[in-house]
């Protein structure tokens, strides 16, 4: 068992149809994904969406039902999770009580028989790495979470995989040490250039560190791709309700034409939008858009005009405000029962309607998307 | 269709009961079977097995130890769940030093071998014994009383032997019976002893129950004490088969006795097993 | 838990209670160390006579060394055999757990009499009878669902994740076995491998049977030896066993103590 060098070429896993059946629950479906060597690549979804059991088949804990996982071509179904020579940080750390950090951070080099210098020279270099030297001499319990967190990565990292998987690593941290960590992980990440498969729920940490991320609902991918990518034209409802705030209008398809169509809402309100696919006309849709992509001003204002028709339009009234300190949100009810978010940066300036008034709101057709369903 | 080559990865850790199973079959089921086979079949066949199985079963000395044996170990259970109860009440409402010295005393005696538990009985309640000195000396009796090699040294012997099983039962339960709730009832008005019963008993009638099955069970297979502190005539059903053994050879005839024995065990265990979740010892 | 504020009529209950369960045992101790010939409370004076006369009396040092060896053998292969059970039970993912389970606890829940004739009656033929291995093994056979039960428990408490980290780390499965599970579980396989080694220690009816005269026990020869007289070095004997017993019970409290320790500690901190 050599360790294995992480280089660009190092590191690159596919998933084939990979599928996880339990008694008559199919908890994963035929998932199947590329990701390249050195990429930060996340499995986001809800709890039961099936990415722990997907990153529990990549490590070998839980048997593949169907499909192949195949890392750098060869397919590593049938080989024992101590032969894969991933590196593995769990939730709850995992960290062995009865050993100190020294001992916990050498323990895969000592499976791996290196010289006892050796074992010294790299455990020194990780402790360094999470910035935990001088804690070799400690045990679990003496240490706080986020640094038993550290004293994982270190441990997993150490033995230079080419890949290295995390299951919710941070989920046990409060909200501040939690993204002071995810700036940790990255930079050693992007330092060491090893491929990460990350499992989370947490939306924001997943956009946060993601080079691409992996939407998964019900034990499906729902959309692969870089952080901007999904968040601004996702490819479904449940992707664009799953991330951050959406606007989502109901409404039957209209025209289609160059890329854009028309959909036609309650109370005979008519929008335009983005439409990447070609769906049926006369279907039900929804029209998505990002509360920070609509701009509001009072309906006495001046309203701006696009001559080109690229700018869909609307009326209603505030129902709501809130204040959430960089973001002031409002709700507006455009129909009876169609209410849309708005969302304004906290920049100062400009006067606001008032819950109660008439508002005038407006958005580009290009930052707003047909979804089907 | 899934390739053989996907083995569960804990395949091997299936494997690791396999001894442990294999030394329960050979050294403990098999000679069960072989003993019962044997020992029936040296009668004939399958109708001269049922004719000896009810002559056996219907003579006069099978018949009485089974009513002795099922009496006494009824009489125990009650004796000990009335003795015990108290005690378990105590240990589930107690911390620190006194919890440590109740459970002290219920222990030792729990993990004494039963040899030393019944002599030291025997010492107590001989006709020269302690307990006659004491009783003759405070002047409460003339004559010494016949204690042992009589029905009140084997109650005394068994129900000392069994106090910790009940003990312990009963206090598993009652430990998780909210102490807020005894509160709350006497805060409603409730007197002390109604409280109890109609609060505290009723929860911690699972207990009960599992606590009396236990101790029925293992008393109604107790040889060792009535053997040391019985009459000649209080001869309960697991003596009756050392007997056979020891003293008659009559393997078939411990054999039958044997079966019934353990036929009433097994049933009483049954329901032993239905009320309470042996799962949870797993963990599951 | 709290110290609820118990009335006196069962303060004085619980006390005459708890001492009626521990007299006679400490009782026995006392008159094991009296220097009549004969056994009088309170003893009149002390001495060490009756144990002098238990450890020089040929007949007893064998029972007592029959005693210790069976009690090592049935002990040896109950922890080792019920250890492997337990993991099997606790990790795997078996069907028929429970079936399993209860299969394996038939020992303590067949009557003991009926268990001793029965490998009696296998061990005549095979001139097994008295052959200080068997016993053993059909002690182990006794000590098996006790060492269990206390397994059962002590390994639930050993994270999964810690061995799937090991795995992960490139341990092999013996190793995984070696340097995390035994470390972690170690308390436990201490524990019941004591309790293991005071049942084999104290067992009466299978050995009966199956001891026959040149391998009597210790709880064996007191049998015989009650038969024919109530003599003090009975007594001396009894409080032997008693003394085992204690120190079994002390061991494993020091044990778990040490644990407690250590997790009131995490605590402190935590």
């Amino acid at each position: 068992m050599t360790a294995v060098e992480p280089g660009p070429s190092r590191g690159a896993i596919e998933l084939r149809g990979v599928t996880k059946v339990y008694g008559n629950e199919r908890v994963v479906d035929a998932v199947s994904a590329l990701i390249r060597p050195g990429e930060f690549f996340s499995l986001l979804g809800p709890s039961g969406s099936g990415k722990t059991t997907t990153l529990s088949m990549i490590a070998g804990f839980v048997a593949v039902s169907e499909g192949s996982i195949l890392v750098d071509g060869a397919d590593i179904v049938a080989v024992p999770p101590q032969r894969r020579g991933f590196g593995m940080v769990f939730q709850n750390y995992a960290i062995f009580p009865h050993l100190d950090v020294f001992e916990n951070v050498a323990f895969p080099l000592r499976a791996r028989k290196l010289a006892e210098a050796k074992i010294r020279e790299r455990v020194a270099g990780a402790l360094e790495l999470v910035r935990l030297e001088r804690f070799a001499d400690r045990f679990s319990r003496e240490l706080s979470g986020g640094q038993q967190q550290r004293v994982a990565i270190a441990r997993a990292i150490v033995f230079q995989p080419s890949v290295v998987l995390m299951d919710e690593p941070l989920g046990a941290l409060d909200k501040n040490l939690r993204y002071q960590m995810q700036v940790e992980i990255k930079e050693i990440q992007q330092r060491l250039g090893m491929t990460v498969v990350y499992v989370t729920h947490d939306q924001e940490e997943a956009m946060n560190m993601s080079d691409r991320i992996a939407i998964m609902n019900g034990g499906r991918i729902e959309q692969v791709g870089r952080p901007v990518d999904i968040y601004e034209s996702p490819a479904s409802v449940f992707v664009a309700r799953f991330l951050g705030e959406a606007n989502l209008i109901e409404g039957t398809l209209g025209a289609a034409s160059g890329g854009s169509a028309e959909l036609q809402a309650a109370n005979g309100l008519r929008f335009r939008a983005r439409s990447p696919s070609a769906p049926a006309r006369g279907g039900a849709a929804h029209l998505f858009v990002r509360p920070e992509r609509v701009t509001i001003a009072r309906a006495d204002a001046q309203v701006q005009t696009q001559a080109d028709g690229a700018l869909n339009q609307t009326r209603g009234r505030v129902v709501q405000t809130s204040f959430l300190g960089n973001i002031h949100r409002h709700l507006v009810e455009i129909a009876p029962g169609v209410r849309m978010t708005v969302d304004v940066q906290n920049s100062g300036g400009g006067s606001m309607p008032q819950p109660g008034e008439e508002a005038a709101l407006s958005w580009r057709v290009a930052d707003s998307v047909v979804l089907d369903g | 269709m899934v390739d053989p080559a996907r083995r569960h990865p804990f395949d091997a850790g299936t494997m690791l009961i396999v001894p442990a199973v294999l030394l329960l079959a050979l050294v403990f089921v098999a000679p069960l079977l072989w003993f019962f086979a044997k020992a029936l079949a040296s009668q004939g066949g399958p109708a001269q097995i049922v004719a000896y199985v009810a002559t056996i079963v219907t003579s006069k000395a099978v018949v009485s130890a089974l009513i002795l044996t099922n009496w006494t170990a009824l009489l125990v259970t009650g004796l000990v769940l009335l003795i015990s109860y108290p005690l378990a009440y105590t240990l589930a409402n107690s911390r620190g030093m006194r919890f440590t010295l109740v459970l002290f005393c219920v222990v030792v005696p729990y993990f004494t071998s039963i040899i030393v538990r019944t002599y030291s009985w025997m010492v107590l309640l001989g006709r020269n014994g302690i307990v006659n000195q004491a009783l003759i000396q405070l002047g409460l009796i003339d004559t010494p009383l016949t204690l042992l090699y009589s029905m009140t040294g084997v109650l005394i012997g068994m129900v000392y032997v069994l106090l910790p099983y009940m003990v312990l039962t009963l206090y598993a339960t009652m430990r998780s019976i909210d102490p807020g709730l005894m509160r709350a009832a006497r805060g409603l008005g409730a007197g002390g002893f109604y409280a109890f019963r109609r609060i505290y008993l009723p929860l911690s009638i699972h207990g009960v129950l599992s606590g009396s099955l236990i101790v029925f069970i293992l008393a109604l297979g107790f040889f060792i004490t009535p053997a040391l502190m019985g009459g000649p005539s209080d001869v309960m059903i697991a003596m009756l088969v050392e007997r056979s053994v020891e003293i008659m050879y009559d393997w078939s005839a411990a054999a039958v006795m044997s079966l019934v024995l353990l036929v009433a065990t097994l049933v009483l265990y049954g329901v032993y097993y239905r009320t309470t979740d042996v799962r949870r010892m797993m963990g599951a | 838990m709290h110290d609820l504020r118990l009335g006196r009529g069962l303060i004085l209950y619980v006390v005459g209670a708890c001492l009626v369960l521990v007299l006679p045992i400490a009782i026995l101790v006392v008159l094991a160390f009296g220097d009549q010939s004969y056994l009088r409370f309170p003893p009149q004076s002390f001495s060490l006579r009756w144990f002098i006369a238990f450890f020089g009396d040929p007949r007893w040092q064998r029972a007592l060394w029959s005693s210790l060896l069976i009690a090592a053998i049935a002990c040896a292969i109950a922890t080792v055999l019920g250890f492997f059970a337990a993991y099997a039970l606790v990790r795997s993912d078996m069907r028929h757990k429970k079936l399993l389970l209860s299969f394996m606890l038939l020992p303590i829940i067949v009557p003991y009499v009926i268990t001793a004739i029965a490998m009696y009656f296998v061990s005549a033929p095979l001139h097994l009878v008295g052959n200080v291995v068997w016993i053993g093994v059909c002690h182990a056979v006794i000590a098996l669902p006790i060492v269990l039960l206390i397994l059962l428990s002590s390994l639930q408490g050993v994270d999964l994740n810690l061995e799937r980290a090991a795995l992960s780390l490139g341990s092999s499965r013996v190793r995984v076995f070696t340097r995390v599970v035994v470390p972690l579980a170690l308390p436990g396989i201490v524990s019941s491998a004591l309790f293991a080694f005071l049942a084999s220690f104290d067992e009466l009816v299978i050995s009966l049977f199956l001891a026959g005269v040149r391998s009597e026990t210790l709880p064996v020869r007191i049998w015989n030896s009650l038969h024919l007289q109530v003599e003090p070095v009975i007594a001396a004997v009894s409080a032997f066993l008693i003394g085992v017993t204690a120190a079994v019970l002390l061991l494993d409290g020091a044990v778990r103590q040490a644990r407690s320790n250590k997790t009131a500690r995490l605590r402190a901190i935590a």
